[in-house]
């Protein structure tokens, strides 16, 4: 009996060796990652895939903001920052270099039997102000708009007040603790107004056009579709990467991650 | 043998001060950093804009349950004293079942009626841009409140000697006159036991009336949506960050929402002492 367990012991760990060996080339490390909250469900999917193909690997994601991720860059305390946003000029003149890896669209969303199908970006921010009370006033029917949004906290709603220039004004008829809630409760009312990550925009609900464009992969990865922000991940000028963290971005920006990033609902870029 | 049941006995003392220890711990540092007077007392809840004002939240819960006693408390008390007193057997034996048939109606499911009746019922009456509301939050509060208050005030009024009531009738008092004048005082202490279990279930309550509230974190008004002590620590967790400042917030708000809890239960403990010595 003691025999046969050693023998499988050292069964397994031959095995192991030989598994150890098969990764790819070999190499090991850690990789930090930091920055962006919203990028999350990519993050996870990136690193789960990237696990299979570089065990030896180990990356590590610490969501505290897009600000903090890109700070952190800058200040060597991580090895690629994660930001949601573009990059402003001055992190770009520190150094930050940036490198996207997904686009995420927010669609606005309105029940199916109401008549409006297209906004302008600024009527948009009226009615999520509350400037625009009334579909009448939208040329729609005389019903009061309910305004349907997430809570604080959400990186949908920091994403969409952030692009439509609301941030912190909305004037909010409900809040809801996830985009399947807003999307069942606008489904639900006709007067309802709301917004929702593209991915999840189901047929029950009638994305609208923004600017006269339709939301949709393809506009959101030529750019057209405004309501729509970058996956970016930041490096320094002048800073060499470590070869495992040099091998985890170029993974993210290959062509191979691209399903990885559409299961996490988000659009591959190139 | 002893020591087992000792044991058991001891666990739920165990619990109680393992929770509120913990509420303790995890709900100060947030107080602290933000200011009491600034916690409680502001207006603004907006962890975007790092406001963390709970004065909406305290005066929605207040509000919400104040109103879910007006409504439930004369009804549950009128059924009661119907139940205890008037009903025919037969009618008795078909509304009491259906009482703790309603008690026992998981609150999720009153929510989702709510949902899926009331505030689209509220919508189109009132026409509203959505309907969820405090009112539809105290109507669901009131409706949830009503077993607990029937039944417990039916057994003080059952626990009313019946000389009272017969001396009552003796004298020449109707038969609503012994009711309301005799029986009723003779169980109020019951009566208002009840009343503040009421008060506890509904102002801990947070599943139903997420569903109702619409759960925006204004100043309380009967049409417009609002957000509870317990419905705002609900929405928010998901997606606060570990360790963040609106993480810790939230459980300041759990903190408030205990003490709230604990006064209520001293004020029944009051309450049910004095029935005893009176």
């Amino acid at each position: 009996m003691k025999k046969k367990t050693l023998s499988l012991a050292v069964t397994a760990l031959l095995v192991l060796a030989l598994l150890a060996g098969c990764s790819e080339s070999g190499m090991s490390g850690t990789v930090n990652t930091d920055g962006s909250t919203s990028m999350a469900d990519v993050m996870g999917a990136l690193t789960e895939a990237f696990r299979e193909k570089e065990p030896d690997i180990t990356v590590n994601y610490s969501g505290t903001g897009s600000g903090s991720g890109i700070s952190g860059v800058l200040d060597g305390t991580c090895d690629i920052g994660l930001s949601s946003r573009e990059l402003k000029q001055e992190e770009m003149d520190k150094g930050a270099v940036a490198h996207v890896v997904a686009l995420d669209g927010v669609a606005v969303v309105v029940n199916p039997k109401n008549p409006i199908s297209d906004l302008t970006t600024q009527q948009i921010a009226d009615i999520f102000t509350g400037k625009i009370t009334n579909w009448s006033e939208l040329g729609g029917a005389d019903a009061p708009i309910a305004v349907y949004g997430r809570e604080d906290g959400s990186g949908t709603r920091t994403a969409f007040e952030e692009i439509v220039g609301v941030e912190g004004a909305c004037v909010y008829t409900n809040e809801y603790g996830s985009t399947g809630d807003v999307i069942g409760n606008v489904a639900g009312n006709e007067n309802a107004i709301g917004y929702a990550s593209l991915s999840a925009v189901n047929d029950t609900v009638t994305a609208v056009k923004v600017n006269g464009i339709a939301p949709s992969e393809a506009t959101v990865k030529d750019g057209t579709y405004t309501i729509q922000r970058p996956f970016v991940m930041v490096t320094k000028e002048g800073v060499e990467l470590s070869e495992a963290a040099q091998a985890f971005l170029d993974f993210a920006t290959s062509a191979e991650a691209a399903e990885y990033i559409a299961a996490a609902g988000a659009v591959y870029p190139n | 043998m002893q020591g087992l049941f000792t044991l058991c006995g001891l666990m739920a003392v165990g619990f109680v001060l393992l929770i509120s220890v913990y509420l303790i711990i995890s709900g100060l540092p947030a107080i602290r950093e933000i200011g009491l007077g600034r916690f409680l007392f502001g207006k603004t809840w907006a962890a975007g804009q790092n406001q963390y004002g709970i004065l909406p939240l305290i005066l929605t819960s207040v509000y919400g349950t104040a109103g879910a006693v007006v409504i439930g408390v004369p009804i549950g008390f009128f059924t009661a004293v119907f139940l205890a007193k008037a009903a025919p057997k037969w009618l008795a034996n078909v509304i009491r079942p259906a009482v703790s048939l309603l008690a026992g109606i998981p609150s999720v499911v009153y929510g989702l009626v709510g949902m899926c009746v009331l505030v689209p019922a509220l919508r189109n009456w009132l026409n509203l841009p959505a309907g969820d509301s405090l009112l539809a939050a105290i109507i669901v509060l009131a409706i949830m409140i009503l077993p607990n208050i029937i039944s417990l005030s039916e057994t003080a009024l059952e626990a009313v000697p019946k000389e009272y009531e017969e001396a009552s009738l003796a004298l020449g008092a109707t038969k609503l006159e012994t009711y309301f004048r005799v029986s009723a005082p003779a169980a109020k202490s019951g009566i208002a036991a009840a009343v503040v279990l009421g008060i506890g279930r509904a102002i801990g309550e947070a599943m139903a009336i997420m569903m109702v509230a619409g759960n925006v974190a204004n100043m309380p008004a009967l049409t417009k949506s609002v957000r509870f002590l317990t419905t705002g620590i609900s929405i928010e967790l998901n997606y606060s960050q570990d360790g963040s400042l609106q993480r810790q917030a939230l459980f300041s708000i759990g903190l408030v929402l205990f003490l709230f809890i604990m006064l209520i239960n001293a004020f029944l403990n009051l309450v049910l002492k004095r029935e005893k010595e009176g």
